[in-house]
This record gives C-alpha cells, sequence and structure tokens, in this order.
C-alpha cells in the first residue's frame, strides 16, 4: 500500500488535489434562507464546476514538475472561466429579481456573483497546495496541507454583519395623521386610510445605530438597506402584494446623525426576531466604506 | 423619480396642471375614489393635508 503511494506519486498527488479542492467547494456550499443557489440544479452546477477547478489546481503541480510550463497558462483559461461564472450568476440573479415582491438590489447580486467566483479560485488553491506537498514530500503531507487550507477556506467563507457595525432595537410604528414615523425618523406619507390601519396592525419598526463613522457610511449605502430589507422579507415573510405601493418595507436615513429607520409589513410580527435578523445581515463588500482610513481623518484623530 | 398621476380633491379651485384631476364631495368619496386608483394605477396615495390626495408613481 504504502509503496504504492510512492511509487504512483503524482496520481496520488493529483487525486489529494481533486477531493480537497471538491470537499472545500461543498463546505462554502450552502443553501439557506435565501434559498441560493438553488437546489438540487443550481448546487450541481456549482459542484461540476467545482470538479473543474479543482482539477485545474491539482493538474498545475505536476506540469511545473514535468517543466511544462506552458500548461500554466491553462489557469489564465480557468480564470476566464470563473469570470463567466460570475457573469452568469450576475444575469440570473438580475433577471430573477425583476420578480421579486422585495428586491435584492444589484449591491447584493454583485456581492453573491463575487463570491462564487471567489470560491472557486480558494478551490484551485486547496487542490493546488494538497497536491504540491503530496507530490514535493509524500502523501500525508498533502493531507496535512489539504486540511489547512481547508481551514482557511472557512475563515475566508464568512463575512462581517451589521452587528460589527452597529446596535439595533426594534422601536414601534408611529403615525400622525398620513405620516408615518419609526420612532422619530420619518419614513413616508399614507394618504389611505385602509392603508394607515392595516400599518397600524402590522407595522415593525427597527431602528440601527452606527457604532462609528465607517458605519455610518456602509449603512448609508442604498445596496446595503435593500439587503437589510431583502433578508427580513425573506425570513419574516412580506405584507404586500404587487400593485400595492403603499405597503412597500422601507429604510430611511436620520441624516443628522446616521441611523437608519427599517419600515417593514411582516407576515409574522415578530419584534425580537426582526432585531436579530438585522443584526445577522451580511455587510456587502461594495457597500464597505472606511472614512476613519483615510489620511486626513488619522492625523486629526492622533 | 416620483411622477404624479393623479389628483383627487375636495377643493377644485386649489389644484390645477397636468395630472387628471378628480372631484369628490366629502372625504368619503375622496377615500374610496384614491382607493380604486390606487389599485387602478398602482400608485401610491399621499395626502397633502390640505383635503386632496395624490397619486404618485414612485420610480
Amino acid at each position: 500500500m504504502t509503496a504504492f503511494l510512492i511509487e504512483n506519486k503524482y496520481t496520488v498527488g493529483i487525486m489529494l488535489g481533486v477531493i480537497f479542492g471538491l470537499a472545500s467547494r461543498i463546505l462554502m456550499l450552502r443553501t439557506d434562507y435565501r434559498q441560493y443557489p438553488t437546489y438540487p440544479h443550481g448546487r450541481i452546477i456549482h459542484i461540476s464546476l467545482g470538479v473543474i477547478a479543482a482539477a485545474l489546481g491539482a493538474v498545475a503541480v505536476p506540469a511545473l514538475f514535468n517543466k511544462d510550463y506552458t500548461a500554466i497558462t491553462f489557469l489564465t483559461l480557468a480564470a476566464q472561466q470563473f469570470r463567466d461564472v460570475r457573469k452568469m450568476e450576475r444575469d440570473t440573479l438580475t433577471k430573477i429579481d425583476e420578480l421579486e415582491l422585495v428586491q435584492r438590489g444589484t449591491t447584493y447580486i454583485e456581492g453573491i456573483a463575487m463570491v462564487f467566483e471567489g470560491r472557486n479560485y480558494l478551490v484551485i488553491m486547496t487542490a493546488f497546495f494538497s497536491s504540491l506537498f503530496a507530490i514535493s514530500f509524500t502523501w500525508y503531507y498533502g493531507l496535512a496541507a489539504g486540511i489547512v487550507s481547508m481551514i482557511i477556506v472557512l475563515a475566508l467563507r464568512s463575512g462581517k454583519s451589521i452587528s460589527h457595525i452597529a446596535s439595533a432595537e426594534s422601536v414601534p410604528v408611529k403615525q400622525d395623521g398620513p405620516d408615518l414615523l419609526v420612532g422619530d425618523i420619518y419614513i413616508m406619507n399614507v394618504g389611505l386610510k385602509v392603508n394607515q390601519e392595516l400599518i397600524a396592525e402590522r407595522g415593525l419598526g427597527v431602528i440601527i445605530k452606527p457604532y462609528n463613522p465607517n458605519g455610518k457610511a456602509t449603512l448609508s449605502n442604498l445596496g446595503q438597506r435593500q439587503a437589510i430589507l431583502y433578508d427580513l422579507s425573506t425570513i419574516l415573510g412580506v405584507y404586500r402584494d404587487d400593485g400595492e405601493p403603499a405597503l412597500i418595507p422601507m429604510a430611511k436615513l436620520d441624516m443628522r446623525d446616521g441611523r437608519l429607520a427599517i419600515f417593514l409589513l411582516p407576515q409574522e410580527k415578530n419584534a425580537s426576531k426582526a432585531r436579530e435578523i438585522v443584526l445577522r445581515v451580511p455587510i456587502l463588500e461594495s457597500a464597505v466604506r472606511m472614512p476613519t482610513e483615510a489620511k486626513v481623518n488619522q492625523q486629526e484623530g492622533s | 423619480m416620483g411622477e404624479i398621476k393623479a389628483v383627487v380633491t375636495m377643493h377644485k379651485q386649489q389644484v390645477g396642471g397636468g395630472a387628471p384631476i378628480f372631484v369628490a364631495d366629502n372625504v368619503k368619496q375622496m377615500e374610496e375614489t384614491a382607493f380604486l386608483l390606487e389599485k387602478l394605477l398602482d400608485a401610491a396615495v399621499h395626502d397633502l393635508k390640505n383635503g386632496t390626495f395624490i397619486l404618485v408613481k414612485h420610480k
């Protein structure tokens, strides 16, 4: 057995690479409350692409060892391939988004698409390292490298959430005639009595208070706000239909201090759950702003 | 950008312009007309607090 493993170094290396690559793809592929990727076919697509990515990463090592340097250019093909994956995800989600009652918004979609591309590169990395260590040392080094890469992949998988930049509290929805307020933040003007009564009965308000200027800038991003509304509506359900423009969930900023007020009509009116959900909304990579990192602000602070 | 699709009012002399104007005699009638128009036009009803409703199509 051991003799076989040593004799067929390349085969073992490639196999290990593919296995670890695929395992890390499956580890990163989770269908959660967003139901994306869709089950089962959306997942099949991504697992298949994961196999391709893993194979590419694993095969790159023997190609290098054989001094077959041109084979590396194959990786550029892979990069092209995965950029296409990103484009495909973006196109599909944008199309689907048109028919959602509460939309994800383009920033959220771009975030998801980016994740799909990025994760394929992580798969290549895992496969490459396990294959590299298995071939240049022995198979169990490959095993160890694979496990370490998977731990790195796991660490890279999760991003930050709203709870890292802001606190949230659920506040009652107030109505002053046609004016609708969440706490003290003005949301909109609702004309019809029917809608006002409905909002009084089912309306839910959350105020998000950013901890610092970075949080303020991130929360003011319209894409980030839409993501919060989308997550809330997906999990709590949304009490609305097409052709009911007055019942649309909304997020408005208090421009004086950067607090964000969320107004929503959920199917399940549960204030504490809503607060919990808001805190767990992922921070979208493209929405992150870091004004405190700017040179002017650092001089002032020190 | 919102666009005014229709106006429902109790005071005809207060309104004018491009959008269709519907005149109502009392608050109840105004509410009913506005409700129907909201469903028909897919536009939100806003209360100007002076006896006039406007129907605005947002975005």
